[in-house]
């Protein structure tokens, strides 16, 4: 909740700021050059690679132009997360930092050796400097075109130091943003269940090990319990303005949806469970003003959908099998799901008004469908395979399905990525079930919890 | 309960003390008859001790019907009367097997007119933890309804899936797969 905060403060500060920083970084071309239609207003703010070739990228530590060992180790930190970001994305090709060693830091931005930079095939270094202020920090960054020697971007941003990795993420993002006109999703975060504390139920019987709400960069750092309860937690989803996390809770003997207010106060129930209207797996509309879930409260599962405030309560399915999992279209206006209706369970789609009921796939076990964001038209799944389960996805461009996962492990619950780029899933691969995420052509493979067993992700906005 | 227990223990203590002081008398403390009916093995005093060396604990009682009815709730779930109802995979039938297994439970559940149970679904690692949740749901209301065809309340019958969430053999195999795909009775009140 802090954590928000700071963002929102690093942002009003950061525009302000943003303004000063942008002047024009290099002079402006002597002669009006007949400019290529392809290169425009391009050639001022982008790196200059070959043609064809991905941009070759080196980013160094930070410069630490305070002393101390906290701005020392938070311009360590800036530089080598951001490293990490931007490989994330695939977009630019980053040089190994092991080969930067040769080249001295500068001891300041204005004095980078780009001949050097040069000489290890650098078309563009991102240098950075982490100074002390009265409140917190200002981290200055600059996108360097090595050929021209021309700063392509340059920002200042202030705030706190408490987490440093904030600043890469947003570095990353900005640089996604305006070098290739991607939406990066450094500053998204994950949630997931996950039952590493080794809590018990208090439940009559034989205690169980419990599961509770957990959060974390979308790169696995800054883990943090959300929710305290001696019952099952799972299934979270984040909502898509990132001011709650709904989940399915057994807090009161029988499951239901909660709605978790991340900026404190107190959680509701739109869903009304009781002990004969039992909630279970709640995804959000797009625009957050709905959740479907899936309920039994008419004697069997089907699904439903209700308005975050909890009226307008519908039945979407009427089908005696099993009808579970829903997942909602980019536009909000189609739900998938699962349903065992022809024997195995396989995804369909309904519009959400009811109609338009249509089977989409037909392999042994289809199962726990998700939704791609937009521009993508896709849905991933998990599906059977011999004795585990594994990724695909399916394209309704071309009405068929790729695998994504390898047939390593059980590889289950699959979440896209806000920018349909990636995917976080749990695998058992490592063992215990673990939170994975890879991207979309099932590569860059990335094991992000590693503490106890953890399940059911889910990926923010 | 805890009275209970402190009063054996005093008594216990007497009965140690006069086996020291008095071995050769007969003990003041009156030989219990059987105890009355209706009452657990907490408020009965111990046996009278022996003349030699320690007393010997007491004996534990033997399994009647009304110690079931005496236990704490607790106690029942920890030895539950009640079998648990298996299923084959991806499957939500009750067999014949498993009638038999409900119509035994539905004895329990007659005998017992005041217990209510909630009818845990489970089911093994194989499907999809979301999944999972909707095959155990339908395994719980499956068993509910049979149970409702044989007569009892459908107030006295709960249910709740809990998927693969809590498997009651932790294994990676067809006879853990089979222990874990099941509705299993809870008592939760009585």
């Amino acid at each position: 909740m802090t954590y928000m905060r700071l963002l929102a403060v690093m942002f009003s500060v950061a525009a302000a700021v943003a303004l000063a920083a942008q002047t024009p970084p290099q002079p402006p071309p002597e002669q009006p050059p007949p400019a290529p239609p392809q290169q425009q207003s391009a050639i001022s703010t982008r790196i200059t690679s070959s043609p064809g070739m991905q941009p070759r990228i080196a980013v160094p530590d930070f410069i630490a132009l305070s002393s101390d060992g906290e701005t020392a180790a938070a311009a360590k930190t800036v530089g080598r997360v951001l490293w990490d970001d931007l490989a994330f994305e695939r977009e630019f090709y980053l040089i190994a930092r092991d080969t930067y060693q040769s080249i001295p830091q500068p001891a300041s931005l204005e004095q980078v050796a780009l001949d050097r930079w040069k000489e290890l095939g650098a078309d563009g270094v991102v240098v950075g400097s982490v100074r002390k202020t009265a409140t917190g920090v200002a981290v200055q960054v600059r996108l360097l075109d090595v050929s021209s020697g021309a700063s392509v971007m340059a920002k200042e941003y202030t705030g706190s130091i408490a987490n440093p990795r904030l600043y890469a993420h947003t570095i990353s993002d900005e640089i996604h943003q305006t070098q290739v006109a991607l939406r990066g999703v450094a500053r998204t975060k994950l949630a997931f269940s996950s039952n590493r504390d080794g809590e018990r139920t208090t439940n009559s019987g034989s205690p169980r090990d419990i599961s509770n709400i957990y959060t974390a960069d979308y790169d696995g750092a800054n883990e943090r319990r959300l929710t305290i309860t001696r019952a099952l937690d799972i299934a979270p989803v984040w909502a898509p303005d990132r001011t709650a996390i709904a989940y399915m809770s057994y807090r009161t003997g029988y499951p239901d949806i909660i709605v978790h207010p991340l900026a404190g106060g107190r959680y509701t129930t739109p869903a009304r469970g009781t002990a004969d209207a039992r909630n279970y797996l709640p995804a959000w509309s797009p625009d957050g003003t709905r959740l479907a879930f899936m309920s039994s409260r008419d004697g069997d599962p089907e699904i439903y959908v209700v308005n975050r405030d909890g009226s307008g309560l519908r039945r979407l399915t009427s089908h005696p099998a099993n009808d579970v999992t829903p997942t909602w279209s980019p536009t909000g206006t189609q739900i998938a799901f699962t349903s065992d209706r022809t024997g195995n369970p396989q995804i369909y789609i309904i519009n959400v008004d009811g109609t338009g009921l249509e089977k989409i796939t037909s392999e042994s076990h289809c199962d726990r469908p998700t939704w791609s964001p937009a521009p993508w038209n896709e849905i991933a799944y998990s599906s059977r395979a011999g004795a585990g389960n594994n990724i695909r996805i399916f394209d309704f461009a071309t009405r068929s399905s790729k695998p994504v996962t390898d047939g390593i492990g059980n590889n289950e619950s699959p979440a896209f990525a806000p920018n349909g780029r990636h995917l976080a899933f749990v695998s058992s691969r490592a063992g215990k079930d673990q939170i994975f995420t890879i991207a979309r052509d099932g590569k860059d493979l990335r094991q992000i919890t590693r503490t106890g067993a953890n399940k059911y992700p889910n990926w923010s906005q | 309960m805890m009275m209970h227990r402190r009063n054996v223990l005093m008594i216990a203590v007497m009965a140690l003390a006069l086996v020291g002081a008095c071995a050769k008398k007969q003990p003041p403390v009156a030989r219990p008859t059987t105890p009355p009916p209706g009452t657990g093995s907490m408020n009965r005093p111990p046996a009278p001790p022996e003349p030699v060396a320690e007393p010997t604990p007491v004996p534990p009682e033997p399994i009647a019907e009304d110690s079931l009815a005496s236990r704490d709730i607790d106690e029942i779930n920890k030895n539950s009367p009640f079998q648990p109802l298996l299923f084959a995979l991806d499957s939500s039938e009750v067999d014949a097997t498993g009638q038999q297994t409900l119509n035994s439970n539905a004895e329990i559940l007659r005998k017992y007119p005041t217990w209510v149970v909630t009818i845990e679904g489970h089911a093994d690692e194989r499907g999809t933890p979301e999944y999972n949740l909707a095959l155990g749901e339908r395994r719980s209301l499956a068993a509910r309804t049979y149970l409702i065809s044989l007569g009892i309340p459908a107030d006295r019958l709960r249910t709740v899936s809990y998927g693969k969430e809590f498997p009651f053999d932790p294994g990676h195999n067809e006879s853990a797969w089979a222990k874990n795909r099941r509705a299993h009775f809870v008592v939760t009140s009585k």
